[in-house]
């Protein structure tokens, strides 16, 4: 079955719901991809998302692999053109217009409004992410622990990440 | 010889003018080195290559940009490019940076999903997975907190992260109405002051 139009649909309209970062498209993609359209499992979508935290780049990349799940190569580009597309657009209009809305008063409501909202849903998401990656002692020591080291020392994430996978190994390899 | 060569240098650097136009290789290189490069996050890089190594944006002009990406549906990374693509060379810039910045994680990642789909079950892999996806959700509890840090402006915008989370992961209302209903909520809560409004009309 061809999944393009699905594919075209459903990252057009994460794109844009993804107000001060990826994460906060997360509950919406988990319902869309995993639920609706069930090109992976909840499990595997965690994954993808954990494992692109190690990638370089714009933090969002794992799309492309379940683009390429669920419709091949043309798939993943499809994805990418719809993921990146309108978000690029409004940003270009945007970048175009900012000088002339200088002066509205209204800019600086806009920022300072959307500011806790857009932290809101990066914690919503996080929350959604944690049901499916916290449980027991192990994975909430991990979590707690990166958390910790990076609000303490300058360390680059993608190390912890790394880490982290290895001290998954350590605990969950069966014996 | 050795002036007709040094001296434009040294002109542009003494006017601290706009530096000669940057071509759309130049640009699209300079992106695509960002998106293989930043690992763990990529501002500190756009900053380092952008600002400090290039000087093709001011720091002031780079914080400014920022600011516009955090308030735009849109990742950092790509409203980023847009932005300084744009400043640079117009709609090709635009362009060249943000395939630049993407091009190599799209890549990785696509190789990556091919081989999880073959190998993601295999007990060691698994095992490895579970703790990148705890430290992951670390990683994002690290962001909201330095978010929190930098951007709020006064306790009660906790109010509306609350309310965000709540209309999310309690109410199940789903992003885009939480994003309406609370962002409208506290647009107006921010609304421009009488004299913010006198001092903007001037």
């Amino acid at each position: 079955m061809n999944q393009t139009p699905a594919l075209i649909r459903v990252f057009a309209y994460l794109s844009l719901l993804t107000v001060g970062g990826g994460m906060a498209a997360f509950p919406e993609l988990k319902i869309l991809t995993v639920e609706v359209h069930k090109w992976l499992t909840f499990p595997q979508l965690i994954h993808l998302y954990s494992v692109g935290q190690m990638a370089p780049g714009p933090n969002m990349m794992m799309i492309v692999a379940i683009g390429q799940w669920a419709g091949g190569f043309l798939g993943a580009l499809v994805v990418l053109l719809a993921f990146f597309g309108p978000t690029a657009l409004l940003a270009f209009i945007v970048a175009r217009g900012w000088k002339k809305l200088e002066k509205w008063p209204w800019r600086t409501s806009i920022q300072e409004g959307l500011a806790p909202v857009s932290i809101g849903l990066l914690l919503a998401g996080c929350f959604t992410m944690a049901k499916g990656a916290i449980f027991g002692v192990e994975t909430a020591a991990i979590a707690v622990g990166v958390l910790l080291i990076l609000l303490q020392y300058k360390v680059n994430p993608a190390l912890l990440v790394l880490g982290s996978a290895v001290l998954g190994v350590i605990s969950f390899m069966p014996k | 010889m050795s002036d007709a060569t040094l001296n434009p240098s040294v002109e542009s650097l003494a006017a601290g003018a706009p530096v000669a136009q940057v071509s759309i290789g130049q640009i699209f290189l300079e992106f695509l080195i960002i998106g293989a490069t930043s690992f763990g996050g990529v501002v500190p890089y756009l900053r380092g290559s952008l600002v400090t190594k290039r000087g093709w944006i001011t720091d002031k002009e780079f914080v400014e940009m920022l600011s516009i990406s955090q308030s735009l549906p849109g990742l950092n990374a790509t409203n980023m490019a847009i932005l300084v693509g744009e400043k640079l060379r117009g709609a090709l810039g635009s362009i060249a940076a943000i395939i630049g910045i993407c091009l190599p994680g799209a890549v990785l990642m696509y190789c990556v999903g091919i081989f999880y789909r073959i190998h993601g079950d295999h007990v060691w892999i698994t095992a490895a997975l579970k703790g990148v996806a705890a430290a992951a959700v670390g990683l994002i509890l690290s962001t909201v907190v330095s978010m929190s840090k930098k951007s709020l402006s006064g306790k009660f915008d906790f109010v509306f992260i609350a309310l965000t989370v709540i209309a999310v992961n309690r109410l199940h209302l789903g992003v885009p109405r939480t994003l309406v209903a609370v962002g409208l909520l506290a647009i107006l809560f921010h609304r421009p002051r009488k004299q913010q409004l006198e001092s903007g009309t001037q």
